[in-house]
C-alpha cells in the first residue's frame, strides 16, 4: 500500500523560482526511502513540501498524498491532524527543534499526552519509556534536563523519541546525524534502523552522505538543483550509476574512501 | 632538524574551571610531516589548534616555534611566526570578512604583516587567486557572491599568500559537499606539493585525514591516546578508542 | 549551491527593495525640506528675530506668511531659525552620543572580568539617570544655553548607543575573520577599524538616525521647559511653550513647530528604516 505518494512537486519562492522541479516519488508502507543530494538540491525543502512546513513565501504545486490526505493547498487545521500521526519528522540540528527553555521530559509529554490522553504518573511512566527506548541512559535524569545540559548526541536521541512519541506510519529524517560525531552517528543510524524495523515504520531518510543513506534504506532518489536525477535500489546506485551526476557523487565518495583503505592496507 | 612547531605537556585550563580541556600534551610538527589531529567534539582539537597558533597560551607546559618559546612583546619574532604558520577555519561563512573586497581579503596578511603596499599586494594576491582556481575578477567582489566552496578557496588563497611554512587548518572541508569536498581536498594536496607546506590539520572526517596527512594524533578528552605514521595508526590501531573511531566511518557498499 | 561552485543567478527582488528606496526617498524628503529652511535661515530671514513691529497675534496673511506671535515677532522667522535649532540640537547631540557612545562600547566589548562589570554597571546606571536631571545638573554647571542641552542629551544618548556597540563588537570578535586578522597579524586598533567597525556600521547609523530624532524631541522638550537655547533663538519647543496659553484664539504659533517636529522625526525615522537595508553589501549588489 503506497503511504506517500508524490507526484510532479513544484515548489517556487515568491520571485518565481523553481526550488524543486516537477518531482515524484511513493514510499510504500514499511518501505525506505533515501533521498541524497547536497546544498541546494532541493531535498529539504522536498520534506518540508511532505509536511506543509514550507517557510512564508514559498509555494508548492502539484500533488503530495500522505496516508490519503492531499497536502498542497491543505489547511493548517488539516496539517497539524496528520502533522505527527501520519508523519513525524527529525531535523539536522537538535538543538533548534527542541525548546531550549522546556525540560526535556515535557517536550516528549506534550506529543505523548495528545495520542494516549496519558496524565500524572502514567504519563511519567511513558515518557521513561519513551527514552529508554531511544536508548538513552539514565531516562530520570534526561527527563528532568534541559536541551543545553546533554549532549548533541543525546539531544538528537531526545527529538527522535519526541517524533516516535506520536507512532507516526511515516518518520522523515532530515540529515539526522550531519551534526553529530562518527561514532555516535553510527549509534544512531543503529538505532534508528532498529525501531523502524520493530514498528513496520516507512522511513524518508534525507542525507548528502551515500553511504549513511546505505546503512538505513534500500532504494534511493539521487537529486540535483530540484530534479530527481535518478532512483534505484541503493546498490545498484552505488554500483552501477546510470547519470553523469550520480557517478560523479560516487566517485568522489570513493576517491575519499579510498584514501583510507590505502593508508590502512598499507 | 628542529621542529617547526612544538607542544611539550602542555595543559589548558579555562579561568573558572576546574578540568582541563587538554592534558599532557605534547606534539611535535616537523617541516615536510603533516599531522592530523583527530577525535570528537570536546576532545580538545580545536584547543589545540589555538595553541599552536598562539591565540591562547596554556596553563602549563610550553609552545615552541622554531625552537624557542614565543613572546608577543617581541614584536619581530611574532612577526616571522604570523608568517611562517597561517590558518584556514572550517565555517567559510564566518571567517571572511562580509564587508570586504576579496581582494583586500586576501591581501590581509601581506598588509599586516608589513610585506607589502596596497600596490605590490595585488598582483600577489591575483596570482595566488588564480592558483586556488578562481576566475581573475574574484578579487573585486565581495564573498557573498561565491558558494561555500569558492569561499573556502578564498580563505586559502588568504592564508597562502604569503607563502607560509606551516598551514594550520580546523575542519577544512567538512562543511562542504562531497564533490566540493574532493576538490578542495585536491587544492591542498597539490599546495603543500608545489609550496612544501607543512599541514596541520584539525579533522573527525578519516578519510580526508588520510588522504592529507602524514602523521595522525588522535584526541580523547583533552589527551592524546595514540600518535604515529597515518598508515600506521589507522592501519593498525592500538588504542581501542582508535579502532571504534574508524569502525564507526560509514562505508559504501562494495 | 556548494556543489557546483557556480553562483546561483539570484532573481532581483523589486518588490522589497523599491518599497525600501521609497521609504528613504520619503524620509529624505521631508527631513530635507526642514534642512533646507535650517540652511537658508543662515543667509535670510524674512524678518530680524527680534523684529516685533508687526503687531500681535495677527493671523496668517498680510506681511507676514503664518502670522505673529504675542510679542508681534514674525512665526515663520521663528521656524526658520527653530528648525536650524533643530538640526545643531540633532547633528550635535548624535555627535556626542556616537564619539562617546562608540568608544566607550568598544571598550566594554574588549574589557574583561571587574572592568566589564563596572563599565557595564556605569552604563546602566547612566541609562537610568532622567535626562532632565542631567539637563538641569549641566545647566546649573554652565548656563542654560543650547550647548548645554546638547551635551544633556548627547551624554544621555552615549549611554545607549555604548551598549548597542558593546554587544554588536562582541558579536563580531566571534566571527573567525576577526581571527583571522589575528593570525595574519593585523594589531587590534587596525582590526577595529578594518573589520570591527565596518561590521557593526549599518546597524550602527540606523540607531544613530533614531537617535537623532529622539534628540530634537528631547530638546523641544528642555527648550519647552527653559533649560535650551536662550532667546532671542526660538526654538520648537519654545515656541509651543510661548504659544500654550493662546492655543485656543491663535493655534498656528503651536501647530506649525509641533507639525515640524512631527514631520522631522518621522522623516528621520523612514531614513533610518531606509538606510538598514542598503548598507548592506549582499542587497546592494542584488539591486546593481
Amino acid at each position: 500500500m503506497t503511504l506517500l505518494d508524490v507526484r510532479g512537486l513544484t515548489v517556487r519562492t515568491a520571485d518565481g523560482r523553481t526550488l524543486v522541479d516537477d518531482l515524484s516519488l511513493t514510499v510504500d508502507s514499511g518501505e525506505r526511502l533515501g533521498l541524497i543530494g547536497e546544498s541546494g538540491s532541493g531535498k529539504s525543502l522536498t520534506t518540508l513540501a511532505i509536511l506543509g512546513l514550507l517557510p512564508d513565501g514559498m509555494t508548492a504545486t502539484g500533488s503530495v498524498d500522505l496516508a490519503g490526505t492531499q497536502i498542497v493547498g491543505a489547511t493548517e487545521k488539516r496539517l497539524a491532524a496528520v502533522r505527527g500521526r501520519d508523519a513525524a519528522v527529525v531535523f539536522q540540528e537538535p538543538l533548534t527543534a527542541l525548546d531550549p527553555l522546556m525540560r526535556v521530559g515535557r517536550q516528549i509529554a506534550e506529543p505523548l499526552a495528545r495520542r494516549t490522553c496519558l496524565k500524572g504518573a502514567a504519563l511519567r511512566e511513558a515518557v521513561r519509556g519513551a527514552l529508554t527506548q531511544v536508548r538513552l541512559p539514565e531516562p530520570e535524569r534526561i527527563a528532568r534536563a534541559f536541551p543545553h545540559e546533554i549532549s548533541g548526541g543525546q539531544r538528537q536521541r531526545v527529538a527522535l523519541a519526541m517524533a516516535l512519541a506520536c507512532a507516526p506510519r511515516l518518520l522523515i529524517a532530515d540529515e539526522p546525524t550531519t551534526a553529530l560525531d562518527v561514532s555516535v552517528q553510527a549509534e544512531m543510524l543503529d538505532l534508528i534502523d532498529s525501531l523502524v524495523r520493530e514498528r513496520k515504520m516507512s522511513v524518508l531518510f534525507v542525507s548528502h552522505d551515500l553511504a549513511v543513506v546505505a546503512r538505513v534504506t534500500d532504494r534511493a532518489l539521487v537529486m540535483k538543483d530540484g530534479r530527481a536525477v535518478e532512483e534505484g535500489a541503493v546498490h545498484d546506485l552505488v554500483r552501477l550509476p546510470r547519470e553523469e551526476y550520480t557517478k560523479a557523487l560516487v566517485a568522489s565518495a570513493r576517491r575519499l574512501e579510498s584514501a583510507l583503505d590505502l593508508r590502512s592496507a598499507r | 632538524m628542529t621542529p617547526v612547531l612544538e607542544l611539550e605537556n602542555v595543559a589548558l585550563r579555562h579561568r573558572g574551571s576546574t578540568a582541563n580541556v587538554v592534558e599532557d600534551v605534547s606534539l611535535t610538527v616537523e617541516a615536510g610531516h603533516s599531522l592530523a589531529l583527530v577525535g570528537e567534539s570536546g576532545a580538545g582539537k580545536t584547543t589545540l589548534l589555538r595553541l599552536l597558533l598562539g591565540l591562547s597560551r596554556p596553563t602549563c607546559g610550553s609552545v615552541r616555534f622554531d625552537g624557542a618559546g614565543l613572546s608577543p612583546r617581541d614584536r619581530t619574532r611574532m612577526r616571522d611566526f604570523r608568517r611562517s604558520v597561517q590558518c584556514v577555519f572550517q565555517d567559510p561563512y564566518s571567517s571572511l570578512d562580509p564587508r570586504r573586497r576579496v581582494g583586500a581579503i586576501v591581501a590581509e596578511p601581506l598588509r599586516s604583516l608589513g610585506l607589502d603596499t596596497r600596490a605590490t599586494a595585488a598582483p600577489k594576491v591575483a596570482a595566488t587567486l588564480e592558483r586556488v582556481g578562481l576566475p581573475a575578477d574574484t578579487a573585486d567582489r565581495y564573498p557573498h557572491e561565491f558558494s561555500g566552496g569558492q569561499r573556502q578557496r578564498i580563505a586559502i588563497a588568504r592564508a597562502t599568500v604569503c607563502h607560509p611554512r606551516v598551514l594550520l587548518a580546523d575542519e577544512p572541508v567538512s562543511a562542504l559537499d562531497v564533490t566540493t569536498r574532493v576538490k578542495v581536498v585536491d587544492l591542498i594536496a597539490e599546495l603543500k606539493q608545489e609550496q612544501g607546506l607543512t599541514l596541520v590539520m584539525v579533522s573527525h572526517d578519516l578519510s580526508v585525514v588520510a588522504s592529507l596527512c602524514e602523521r595522525t594524533a588522535v584526541l580523547e578528552r583533552g589527551h592524546i591516546v595514540e600518535q604515529g605514521d597515518t598508515a600506521q595508526v589507522l592501519g593498525a590501531p592500538t588504542h581501542p578508542y582508535t579502532r571504534r573511531l574508524i569502525d564507526s566511518v560509514p562505508r559504501l557498499p562494495a | 549551491m556548494t556543489l557546483t561552485e557556480t553562483r546561483p543567478t539570484k532573481a532581483p527582488r523589486f518588490g522589497r527593495s523599491s518599497r525600501r528606496s521609497a521609504t528613504l526617498v520619503v524620509g529624505c524628503v521631508l527631513a530635507g525640506l526642514i534642512a533646507l529652511l535650517a540652511l537658508v535661515s543662515l543667509v535670510w530671514l524674512p524678518y530680524a528675530t527680534d523684529d516685533t513691529s508687526g503687531g500681535r497675534l495677527t493671523g496668517p496673511g498680510g506681511g507676514h506668511l503664518l502670522g505673529t506671535d504675542k510679542l508681534g515677532r514674525d512665526l515663520f522667522t521663528q521656524l526658520m531659525t527653530g528648525s536650524r535649532i533643530a538640526f545643531e540640537a540633532g547633528l550635535g547631540s548624535v555627535a556626542v552620543a556616537a564619539a562617546l557612545g562608540i568608544t566607550l562600547g568598544v571598550l566594554a566589548a574588549f574589557a574583561q572580568g571587574w572592568l566589564d562589570d563596572t563599565l557595564s554597571a556605569f552604563l546602566d546606571i547612566l541609562i537610568a539617570f532622567p535626562t532632565l536631571l542631567l539637563a538641569m545638573l549641566i545647566v546649573a554647571a554652565r548656563s542654560a544655553t543650547l550647548g548645554s542641552a546638547v551635551l544633556a542629551i548627547g551624554l544621555a544618548q552615549s549611554a545607549v548607543v555604548a551598549r548597542l556597540v558593546r554587544v554588536l563588537v562582541k558579536r563580531v570578535l566571534t566571527q573567525d575573520y576577526i581571527t583571522a586578522a589575528r593570525t595574519s597579524g593585523t594589531s587590534w586598533p587596525r582590526t577595529v577599524l578594518g573589520h570591527v567597525l565596518p561590521n557593526i556600521w549599518p546597524t550602527l547609523v540606523v540607531n544613530l538616525a533614531l537617535q537623532f530624532g529622539l534628540a530634537v524631541l528631547a530638546e523641544a522638550g528642555l527648550s519647552y521647559l527653559g533649560l535650551g537655547a536662550p532667546p532671542p533663538n526660538a526654538s520648537w519647543g519654545r515656541m509651543l511653550q510661548e504659544a500654550q496659553a493662546t492655543f485656543t484664539t491663535a493655534p498656528a504659533g503651536a501647530l506649525a513647530p509641533g507639525v515640524l517636529l512631527v514631520l522631522l522625526v518621522i522623516g528621520v525615522n523612514l531614513i533610518a528604516d531606509g538606510l538598514r537595508e542598503t548598507l548592506d553589501p549582499a542587497t546592494r549588489r542584488r539591486r546593481a
